[in-house]
């Protein structure tokens, strides 16, 4: 039984939600390969084979595989496929992307989104934003799975020293190609692999204001920003900040919601992170309801407070 | 061009499921279903593509029980031309659907083919990409914006880090992203209208696919529940409380 992992990177470097795969991966049973598809990808390549646990390396290199394309990747997957028990990606926009073109090609079902590994054959999911566990079986002679960040720990980035083999690129498909991108570059921790959170909601009420508020208790903290889908919504922060069932999924050492009411969609995106602080002035927002620590107050007066007493 | 859009009967965005005690599944005896909302998102976008005079037919598609019908009429309320329901009893996995709506693009030829990226019940956001797959068509996934251009459509996408624009050539299945549009509210005399349209049935082994899975849930239990906390006086407490009982910052 040999696992393959499909590595999300930017072809330089190795995106941290590998790492969490990679564990699933090694859950699964038997020895774990890692697929690095991308363009001039060797970097990214090199760092794959450094991670605790990987075997063995397999670097896809081809202009086609720059940007991720699904057609194209999955068609690299596919390549390969027939060596597999398992094929692991990780549950980020890309992974989401890919895996059930990999799926519908082989005719097999694809298991979402996982947060536990059973057995070989059995693994556990989120449904209905989390409000269920579904546990469920697989009888596909190979398993599709997208594995969720938050229900793994990441394996180590270094200890390993896997080879590193090169396949040969399959053809693009020309029915897509890539015109371009707005990637917000910042210092800060990714979202999904950062240890404390802060996230804004509505109550912000300007992009201006989110930023003003938000920004220097996120630095003061080393956090990542995130937002509730109303702020997004609202153009209040950019769509990639969203957190929740459709968002992303996050589990931090300590996640601090300001101005952010709870729905059901949020809870879905962050109610597994190990400390909850809610500043909400409306004290019956259902924010309340998970937080370890609840601060009824103006987040206009208390987050400025915070990030101040903080400093000191 | 016709645009092709998949609608999806689900439990209200609003309602909290329950697991059932045998858990065997989640209790939706008396629940509220509604369309997927990510769906209502694709009727629009297929509507105002039509009204833009890019299409020329919009056909909504739903793939479940009898009462499924109820969603391809709120989808011609929004303003689809026809309906069709493919009936199945059957719990339909998302392999499933993407046969049925890859028969179902083969019988209709459509020039794009919009789904929502995910539904809010089973939240798998796989049968667009599956679809795309089994037809040998070019996807963009989580849209926030499409423009149609020939036979050319660029497409927005939300991703990780931020926005990426992919051309692909028609025909084309595109996954919509909650920022695409703001659906329409359903007006009664839509309402009334869209009881006239056309609606055609057919069964699954009608359009030659097998529906059954390997797939098998064993169980589906409740989560750990998440208790509250405390309440602080103030924000010194709350720092106090983080440093010294939490020790997270």
């Amino acid at each position: 039984m040999t696992v393959l992992v499909i590595a999300e990177h930017d072809n330089a470097s190795i995106k941290s939600a590998t790492l969490n795969t990679v564990t699933a991966a090694v859950a699964c049973g038997g020895d774990v390969h890692v697929l690095v598809a991308g363009h001039n990808a060797a970097e990214a390549a090199k760092a794959a084979a450094l991670i605790a646990g990987v075997a063995k390396v397999l670097h896809a290199d081809e202009a086609g595989l720059a940007h991720g394309l699904a057609e194209n990747v999955a068609a690299q997957v596919l390549a390969i496929a027939s060596s597999y028990s398992h094929i692991l990606f990780p549950a980020t926009a890309s992974g989401k992307n890919v895996a059930p073109r990999v799926a519908a090609k082989l005719e097999v079902s694809q298991i979402s989104d996982i947060t536990k590994v059973n057995s070989s054959d059995t693994f556990e999911r989120p449904i209905y934003a989390g409000n269920a566990i579904a546990t469920v079986q697989s009888a596909d002679s190979v398993k599709v799975l997208t594995v969720r960040g938050t229900g793994f720990d990441a394996a180590a980035a270094t200890g390993g020293s896997a080879a590193v083999e090169t396949l040969s690129a399959v053809a693009a498909s020309g029915k897509s190609s890539f015109l371009g991108a707005e990637i917000a570059k910042n210092e800060r921790p990714e979202l999904t692999a950062a240890k404390i959170i802060v996230s804004g909601g509505r109550a912000l009420g300007s992009a201006e204001k989110f930023t003003e508020i938000m920004t220097p208790l996120a630095d003061k903290l080393g956090a990542a920003i995130g937002a509730s889908r109303a702020a997004v919504d609202a153009r209040y922060a950019p769509n990639d900040l969203q957190i929740g069932q459709t968002g992303k999924i996050v589990a931090p050492q300590l996640y601090i919601a300001a101005g952010i009411s709870g729905a059901i969609q949020h809870l879905a995106g962050m109610k597994d992170s190990k400390v909850i602080v809610a500043i909400n002035k409306d004290p019956e927002a259902p924010i309340f309801s998970v937080a370890d620590y609840g601060l009824e107050a103006d987040l206009f007066v208390a987050v400025p407070e915070l990030t101040a007493t903080i400093a000191s | 061009m016709k645009i092709l859009v998949a609608v999806k009967r689900v439990v209200d965005y609003n309602v909290k499921v329950r697991v059932k005690s045998d858990a065997s599944g989640v209790d939706i005896a008396n629940v509220k279903m509604s369309m997927n909302p990510f769906d209502e998102i694709a009727i629009e976008e297929a509507v105002r593509l039509r009204e833009r005079g890019v299409a020329t037919e919009v056909i909504a598609v739903s793939c479940g029980v009898q009462q499924c019908q109820e969603t391809l009429r709120t989808a011609m309320a929004i303003g689809a031309d026809r309906g069709i329901l493919v009936l199945s009893d059957a719990e339909l996995q998302p392999l499933a659907v993407a046969k049925l709506l890859k028969a179902l693009v083969d019988k209709e030829q459509p020039g794009l083919i919009i789904l929502g990226k995910q539904a809010i019940d089973d939240d798998c956001n796989q049968t667009g990409q599956m679809l795309a797959a089994l037809a040998d068509l070019p996807q963009a996934t989580f849209a926030s914006k499409v423009e149609v251009a020939g036979d050319k459509v660029k497409v927005t996408r939300e991703v990780d880090g931020g926005l990426e624009t992919l051309e692909l050539s028609t025909p084309a299945v595109i996954t919509t992203d909650l920022r695409l549009n703001e659906p329409r509210y359903v007006t009664l005399p839509n309402i009334m209208k869209a009881k006239q349209r056309r609606l055609d049935t057919f069964k699954p082994e009608d359009l030659g696919v097998d529906v059954a899975s390997k797939l098998k849930t064993l169980k589906v239990t409740q989560p750990p529940e998440r208790s509250a906390g405390i309440r602080v006086p103030d924000v010194a407490t709350l720092v106090t409380k983080l440093k010294t009982e939490a020790k997270v910052i």
